[in-house]
């Protein structure tokens, strides 16, 4: 879908949702967004590309899916083997299921066995035994609190938060103060024109609260980046994409590499949608994400595992 | 030998159910992110399972209780047994906006 034909002068926003089954290749240029499908007109990346992997659940097993581990694997294979080699990797959280040892491991070691530098948050599943240690453990080094950092690249500013730790009344993510403190002092010093990367697992905005898919503070956090030219914020946990772009900052929510779940105000609940057998492939895969140059587009481009 | 042992299973057979009947026993279903059924009456002393028959892990979380079960994959159970009365709220720990109530009697 192409949206030049919206003014982009005009402030508010506007919502385009690709749900699983489709690929979309996605650039945000000054605050004027251009969509495109797959195929049409993929970005030619000159600059940085990083590969965005979500919810592989590690660990589930019932009948939607149950080689999740093949299936992640089947991500990590077409992360790292894009024509533009990632430089890096993101996994949007719930890289467990029910945040077993053997589910860490696993993780660890298809992660590792891509050679590529894995960026992690944590999902709630990640969390769920010894009050998140595991994860720590395995992917806290260098980080603040529950598992919060920035990192820079090629003059990116990443910031990986954490909304998972304290799921409010209705179920919504949240940041809580300590980390919005944090925020707001780590982007202080950058100057406007620093393209951010913000990721969490929870959505920061709200998809739909009456599953809890949204984060209760993420307003908050997003006003400390409103002087910021670019802003994309990468989440996972609704298992299908959906993109928004609101003034300067294009929101984006990637697959699962383990199953779909249904979609909001449609399916009767959040949980793991099952989808006619031999088509599983094309609602689970990755998305890539290509700064073409510094002061202008990211491009992501979300791909199926196949379809 | 044998009167004693009739006597014995005799016993046994007017405990155990006495004992079963006492303190009586409720389930509750979990499926497709709901407690089932949401309100749940009940005399005091009854033991409450829930079931999860969800896809997705679910916890059990009495706040005001302290109460804090396991996260259960599919086809756990965690039981707890009510000794006092009053209306007992609860939430899933993964899903909080599943919520249901236990009113003891």
């Amino acid at each position: 879908m192409s949206i030049d034909a919206f003014n982009p002068d005009r402030r508010g926003f506007l919502k385009c949702m690709t749900w699983a089954g489709s690929a979309m290749v996605w650039t945000v240029a000054g605050g004027i967004p251009r969509s495109h499908l797959i195929g049409q007109a993929e970005a030619a990346p000159t600059g940085l590309t990083f590969a965005q992997v979500s919810d592989s659940h590690l660990g589930f097993d019932r009948p939607v899916n149950t080689n999740v581990t093949g299936t992640f694997q089947e991500a990590l294979g077409q992360a790292t083997s894009m024509t533009e080699k990632p430089a890096f990797l993101i996994h949007t959280g719930d890289i467990t299921h029910l945040s077993k040892p053997e589910q860490f491991d696993t993780g660890a070691q298809l992660l590792s066995a891509t050679g590529l530098q894995v960026y992690t948050v944590p999902g709630e599943h990640d969390i769920l035994e010894d009050d998140g240690k595991s994860y720590l453990n395995h992917y806290g080094k260098g980080t603040r609190g529950d598992g919060w950092y920035s990192f820079d690249v090629q003059g990116v500013h990443f910031i990986g938060l954490v909304n998972v730790v304290n799921l409010q009344g209705n179920g919504l993510g949240d940041l809580g103060q300590a980390q919005l403190d944090w925020l707001e002092k780590d982007v202080k010093s950058l100057s406007s024109s620093t393209p951010i990367v913000l990721f969490a697992h929870v959505p920061l905005w709200i998809v739909y609260q009456d599953w809890g898919w949204g984060t209760k503070d993420g307003a908050q956090a997003l006003s400390y980046l409103k002087r910021f030219g670019s802003v994309t914020v990468l989440n996972g946990h609704i298992h299908q994409v959906m993109q928004k772009i609101e003034g300067r900052v294009a929101f984006h929510t990637a697959r699962s590499t383990a199953f779909p779940q249904g979609v909001p105000g449609v399916a009767k609940g959040p949980g793991p949608m099952s989808v006619p057998a031999g088509e599983l492939q094309t609602f689970l895969g990755t998305a890539r994400i290509s700064l073409v140059s510094t002061s202008s587009p990211l491009a992501i481009v979300d791909t199926p595992l196949a379809g | 030998m044998g009167k004693l042992f009739q006597r014995g299973l005799l016993l046994a057979c007017l405990i155990a159910p006495a004992a079963a009947w006492s303190y009586g026993a409720a389930e509750l279903k979990i499926d497709n992110f709901k407690f089932g059924p949401d309100t749940l009456t009940i005399t005091k002393g009854t033991g409450v399972t829930w079931i999860n028959q969800d896809d997705i892990p679910h916890s059990i979380v009495f706040s005001a209780l302290g109460v804090h079960s396991k996260v259960l994959d599919t086809d756990n159970a965690f039981t707890y047994q009510f000794d006092k009365a009053g209306t007992f709220s609860y939430v899933c720990g993964l899903h909080p906006f599943m919520h249901g109530q236990v009113v003891v009697k």
